[in-house]
C-alpha cells in the first residue's frame, strides 16, 4: 500500500482524510484507486479522457510524475504521491 | 639627481595620460554603439583602478572602479587584471600618483595598454561626474544590526546590501504583514506596499501589521505607520491600488525583489509574466486552512509559476481564505519564510528556495521539498524576455472562463 497525500481542497471529497492509503502498482492505479475509495475526487483528478487534469500536478515522492513516466510510473509499496492543486489564498 | 617634480614630469612624458571626459565615455560604453567585431563591450570597457590610499576610496571613487592601493601595486595589479593587454585606466587625486603607478606597470610589470586619468578624481569630480560613495553604518546603525552584523553570512556587507535594496510586497494582509514587519527590522532600504484594501476588524486574527485603532484605515498607510514606528531607516512607497495589466509594469519595474502574497490566480499569473520579461525573483506563498506552499521563482535560473501551474484550477477548486478559513498563524510562519528568502536573495547567502517547492502543513507539522523543473515549453519563460508582450501577460487558457466563474 502507498501513502496519498490529500490537498485541503480535496478533503470534502476525501471524508476530510489527510492521507489515504491505496494499492496500485503505478501511478494511474494508485490513483484510480484513490477514486474509488472516494468517488468525489475522480472528476476532479481526471478528465474526460481518463488523463490527469493539467492543473493538478502529482509527485511521487518529491518528483513531479510528469517528468518520469506520467500514470505508467511505477509505484513501490513505501511510495508517497503528493497531489497538489495550485492555491491562491494570501 | 632629479627633483621629484621633475621625475612627475618626465614619467607624464612617457606614459600615456586620458581625460576624465574620455573615461567616462568608454565607461558608458562606446559611443559607436554594440561593437560589431563580436569583442562585446566588456573587451573594449576598460579597467579602471583607484590607486589612492584605503581612506580616501572610501571617501568616494569611480563608479565600478577596483582599489589598489599604490603602495601594493605590484602584489595586487594581478587581481584587477591578469591580463597585459587589457585597456586599464589608473587614477588618484590629481593625477601624479597614477602617472608613477601607470609608469611601473608599463616598465616593470609588461601591462600594455596603461593610462593615467589628468587630473584624478579632482577633476573628475568638478565636471561633475558620478562618484561613489561607500555606505558606512552610522552609530545607531551598528547598534540597531549589531546581531547580524556578528553573523559572517550577513555582515556589513550583507547589511548594506540589505540596505540598498528594494522590495515590493504584493498585499499588506495576512502574508505581506510579518514580511513587512521582519523586512523593516533587517533593514531593508525600500518596501513598496501594494494594497487597495482597508483594515477591517477581521483582519486582526493575522494581520498583525495592523492595530485595532486602525480599523477603517487604508493598509498601506497603516502598515506604513507601524514600518516607521519600528526603523526609520526604511523608506516606504505606497500603491493604494489593485495590481493589474494596466499598472503592473510601471509598478514593479525597478525592485529587486517581489514579495508575493496576492490572493487570485489572475493576478499571480500577471506577476509571473511581468517579473519573467523584467527578469525580477518573486518569493511565493499561498495558504489555505492549516496548508501553506513556498517557492522562489527566479526567472531563467529555475523554473516560473507557469512551469509549475500552467493553468489554474477551476473556481470551486480554488476556494480563497475568506471562504474556507485560514489558521492565524499560518500566514505568520509562510511569511517569515519569505522573509528569509527575500534577505537571501538579497545578501546572496545559502541556497535559495529555487525549483524546490515547499509545502507546510501545520495540523501534522511536517514540511515537504518538491522538485520543481523548468518546463522547455513554458508559454513564458522558454522565450526572450524581450519577446513576452504586454497583451498576452496575464492570460492563461480558458481565462474568460475562469474570471467569469470566479466572479
Amino acid at each position: 500500500m502507498s501513502t496519498v497525500k490529500i490537498p485541503p481542497v480535496l478533503r470534502p471529497s476525501t471524508g476530510g482524510e489527510r492521507e489515504v492509503a491505496a494499492e496500485g502498482a503505478d501511478v494511474g492505479e494508485v490513483l484510480r484507486s484513490l477514486a474509488q475509495q472516494h468517488p468525489d475526487t475522480e472528476r476532479q483528478l481526471f478528465g474526460q479522457d481518463g488523463t490527469l487534469n493539467r492543473y493538478v500536478n502529482v509527485y511521487l515522492n518529491d518528483e513531479d510524475v510528469r517528468v518520469l513516466d506520467g500514470l505508467e510510473t511505477p509505484v513501490g509499496e513505501r511510495d508517497t504521491l503528493v497531489i497538489l492543486p495550485a492555491m491562491a489564498g494570501g | 639627481m632629479a627633483s621629484g617634480a621633475e621625475l612627475i614630469r618626465q614619467v607624464k612624458e612617457r606614459i600615456k595620460e586620458i581625460d576624465p571626459r574620455d573615461v567616462r565615455e568608454r565607461l558608458d560604453g562606446s559611443p559607436n554603439g554594440t561593437s560589431a567585431n563580436g569583442s562585446g563591450p566588456d573587451a573594449q570597457r576598460p579597467v579602471v583602478v583607484d590607486v589612492r590610499e584605503q581612506h580616501e576610496f572610501e571617501e568616494g571613487h569611480i563608479p565600478g572602479a577596483v582599489h589598489v592601493p599604490r603602495g601594493h601595486l605590484e602584489s595586487r595589479i594581478e587581481g584587477a587584471s591578469a591580463d597585459r593587454s587589457r585597456a586599464m585606466v589608473l587614477y588618484c587625486a590629481s593625477g601624479n600618483r597614477s602617472a608613477l603607478a601607470a609608469d611601473t606597470l608599463e616598465r616593470q610589470l609588461g601591462y600594455e595598454n596603461v593610462e593615467s586619468m589628468t587630473g584624478g578624481i579632482t577633476l573628475w569630480k568638478d565636471r561633475g561626474y558620478d562618484v561613489d560613495v561607500p555606505r558606512a553604518l552610522t552609530t545607531e546603525q551598528r547598534s540597531r544590526y549589531s546581531r547580524h552584523l556578528l553573523l559572517p553570512e550577513v555582515g556589513l556587507e550583507g547589511q548594506i546590501k540589505l540596505l540598498e535594496s528594494k522590495v515590493l510586497l504584493l498585499g499588506a494582509g495576512g502574508l505581506g504583514s510579518p514580511v513587512a514587519l521582519y523586512l523593516a527590522a533587517a533593514g531593508v532600504g525600500r518596501l513598496g506596499l501594494v494594497d487597495d484594501d482597508v483594515v477591517d476588524v477581521s483582519n486582526l486574527q493575522r494581520q498583525v501589521i495592523h492595530t485595532g485603532s486602525r480599523v477603517g484605515e487604508p493598509k498601506v498607510d497603516s502598515a506604513e505607520q507601524a514600518i516607521r514606528d519600528l526603523n526609520p531607516d526604511v523608506e516606504v512607497v505606497k500603491y493604494n491600488t489593485r495590481l493589474d495589466a494596466s499598472n503592473i509594469m510601471e509598478i514593479i519595474e525597478g525592485y529587486d525583489v517581489i514579495v508575493d502574497g496576492v490572493d487570485n490566480f489572475p493576478t499571480r499569473y500577471l506577476l509571473n509574466d511581468a517579473t519573467v520579461r523584467l527578469q525580477i525573483p518573486v518569493v511565493s506563498a499561498s495558504i489555505l486552512g492549516f496548508d501553506g506552499q513556498l517557492a522562489v521563482f527566479k526567472p531563467y535560473d529555475g523554473p516560473c509559476y507557469r512551469c509549475l501551474y500552467p493553468t489554474p484550477p477551476p473556481a470551486e477548486l480554488a476556494p480563497s481564505c475568506g471562504a474556507n478559513g485560514v489558521l492565524g498563524v499560518l500566514p505568520g510562519t509562510m511569511g517569515l519564510l519569505q522573509a528569509t528568502e527575500v534577505i537571501k536573495l538579497v545578501t546572496g547567502s545559502g541556497d535559495p528556495l529555487v525549483g524546490r517547492l515547499m509545502l507546510y502543513d501545520a495540523l501534522a507539522t511536517t514540511f515537504t521539498d518538491l522538485k520543481v523543473r523548468r518546463d522547455p515549453e513554458c508559454p513564458i519563460c522558454s522565450r526572450d524576455p524581450e519577446s513576452i508582450s504586454e497583451e498576452e501577460m496575464g492570460v492563461f487558457p480558458d481565462y474568460e472562463a475562469f474570471c467569469a466563474a470566479a466572479g
